[in-house]
């Protein structure tokens, strides 16, 4: 009898435990958002990544190779960015300024690289300057290896922390079985630097036979979201899981986020990959979607602007191509918001130097979100 | 007997051709479910269904069956701008995949043989590497 209830107890708590979240969560569309979408830089492709130069000014990377100049309101390209292997998922991927950019002219781009000796190409990560409308100075901090044919999950997003840490993100390519579980093996990764690419010397693994010491996390299948809280300080991921696991992870040294072992998704055939949701030593997701919506780009709110909006997530929805606002409470999700909808792949999202939000949209271009007031 | 010979022979000579260029077929779609298991499904879908005024379905897809040239332009090149695929109206962006003229034979094998789909005609790699942009 006593064992009994300690088996209900135990199993209430379990259940409470893996209950945390409605296994399928609703998304709320909104009659009057508090801003008007304005289009600002048009003509574009797969606008992958952008950051601000300065309030009027950025710079695109198109994943085709082309990194774009928006300048005075022009676009102009510029010159001399490095071949990049633009096959499936592939192709010029994220950029992002050091944290002072004014003085060090640091200028960080992530990419697909065919550089080594195997056919194929993966994930790669330079750091440059930008003089004259060409990209000089070009130093390669980083090329996973091997190659491979693959046309999926690169990853690949580059933050920093307060601390001057370089983060990026590596996905599994396509071989879920043998990268994102091995710490021996790019992909499947989220990587810590030094902003000039040496590796941190207190690196979780560091001093781990055969490791690639660059690695901070692991277990993750595509992460294509990467932000730092604005008050913790925390980088945060959202990743493409397979079908409905979609996830977002507070990223810590050393964690294992689980993947392929743990998910909350299956095949997109619908078949299992496995019947678990968690296990120990494997930390589980903040958030995750039901079903996906393939979630690229991410950023925090940190101002006033939108009424509201203050500290929540926005998101990007390849899938079914919006912008998804999550208002949090600490590190859960209390509502989902349907915004933008119907303009397209919202591949990415940034806060601008002048506290408004500006949103990359595949096939469309940059749109620029102007509160109503 | 030698006539009866003869078209014995005719009748096997053709039931073996019949039976490679099957063979053919079947092995170029093998590898196309691999490229598009890759390159294709995240957004048309496991059964080709696609996503209703987001992603055309290829399964049962009138598009697909009467442009066939178009479709293997689309897949070499990219696609963009409207279209209209069983009735609906499409306006999207697939960018270009980077596969190769073979991939792409392979893909469009698969593709046009799935899901419904029927085409009488295999999609050689000759055949894709004439068509231009």
């Amino acid at each position: 009898m006593r064992n009994s209830v300690l088996t209900i107890a135990l199993a209430a708590i379990t259940l409470s435990y893996s209950c945390a979240q409605d296994p399928e969560n609703k998304v709320d569309t909104i009659e009057n958002p508090p801003y008007s979408a304005q289009l600002i830089i048009d003509e574009l492709q797969t606008p992958w990544g952008m950051v601000f130069l300065s309030e009027n000014e950025l710079l695109i990377t198109e994943k085709s190779g082309e990194l774009v100049h928006f300048k005075n309101g022009k676009k102009i390209s510029v010159k001399n960015v490095p071949e990049v292997y633009n096959r499936g998922q592939g192709g010029l991927l994220d950029i992002e300024l050091h944290p002072d950019y004014e003085n060090t002219g640091w200028v960080y781009i992530s990419y697909a690289s065919e550089e080594g000796k195997e056919k194929g190409g993966h994930t790669a990560l330079i750091r440059c300057k930008l003089d004259n409308n060409s990209l000089t100075n070009i130093e390669l901090l980083y090329k996973a290896s091997p190659n491979t044919t693959k046309g999926q999950h690169f990853g690949s997003r580059i933050e920093f922390d307060n601390e001057g840490y370089l983060y990026l993100s590596i996905g599994e390519r396509g071989a879920r079985d043998e990268n994102p579980q091995d710490i021996t093996r790019d992909g499947g990764k989220i990587y810590r630097f030094y902003d000039d690419g040496r590796i941190p010397e207190d690196n979780p693994f560091v001093g781990k036979e055969g490791a690639k010491t660059a690695i901070y996390s692991f277990g993750h299948r595509n992460p294509q979201g990467l932000a730092k809280h604005p008050d913790t300080g925390e980088i945060w991921d959202n990743e493409h899981g397979p079908k409905g696991g979609d996830e977002i992870n507070i990223i810590k040294a050393g964690a294992n986020y689980g993947w392929p072992l743990v998910t909350y998704g299956v095949n997109y055939s619908g078949t299992s990959i496995t019947d678990k949701t968690e296990m120990e030593g494997m930390t589980q997701p903040i958030h995750y979607w039901v079903p996906s919506i393939a979630p690229s780009g991410m950023a925090f709110v940190t101002t006033d602007n939108y009424k509201g909006w203050k500290g929540s997530i926005l998101v990007g929805s390849l899938k079914f191509q919006y912008m998804e606002r999550l208002e949090m409470d600490g590190t859960k999700v209390v509502k989902r918001e349907k915004l933008l909808t119907d303009l397209g792949r919202v591949r990415d999202i940034k806060e601008g130097p002048d506290g408004l939000i500006y949103v990359a949209v595949e096939g469309k271009g940059i749109y620029k979100l102007v509160p109503k007031n | 007997m030698k006539t009866f010979n003869s078209s014995l022979f005719i009748l096997i000579f053709i039931g073996c051709f019949a039976n490679a260029q099957e063979t053919e077929l079947s092995e170029s779609m093998m590898r196309g479910s691999e490229i598009y298991a890759d390159f294709c499904v995240t957004c048309h879908l496991e059964e080709g269904e696609g996503i209703t005024n987001t992603f055309p379905p290829l399964a049962k897809s009138d598009y697909l069956a009467q442009n066939r040239q178009e479709s293997i332009r689309g897949v070499k090149y990219g696609q963009q701008g409207e279209m209209v695929v069983n009735g609906v109206t499409y306006n999207n962006i697939m960018t270009p995949m980077g596969l190769d003229d073979e991939e792409i034979a392979d893909v469009m094998n698969y593709i046009m043989n799935s899901w419904g789909n029927t085409s009488e005609k295999i999609v050689t790699v000759k055949e894709v590497e004439a068509i231009t942009k």
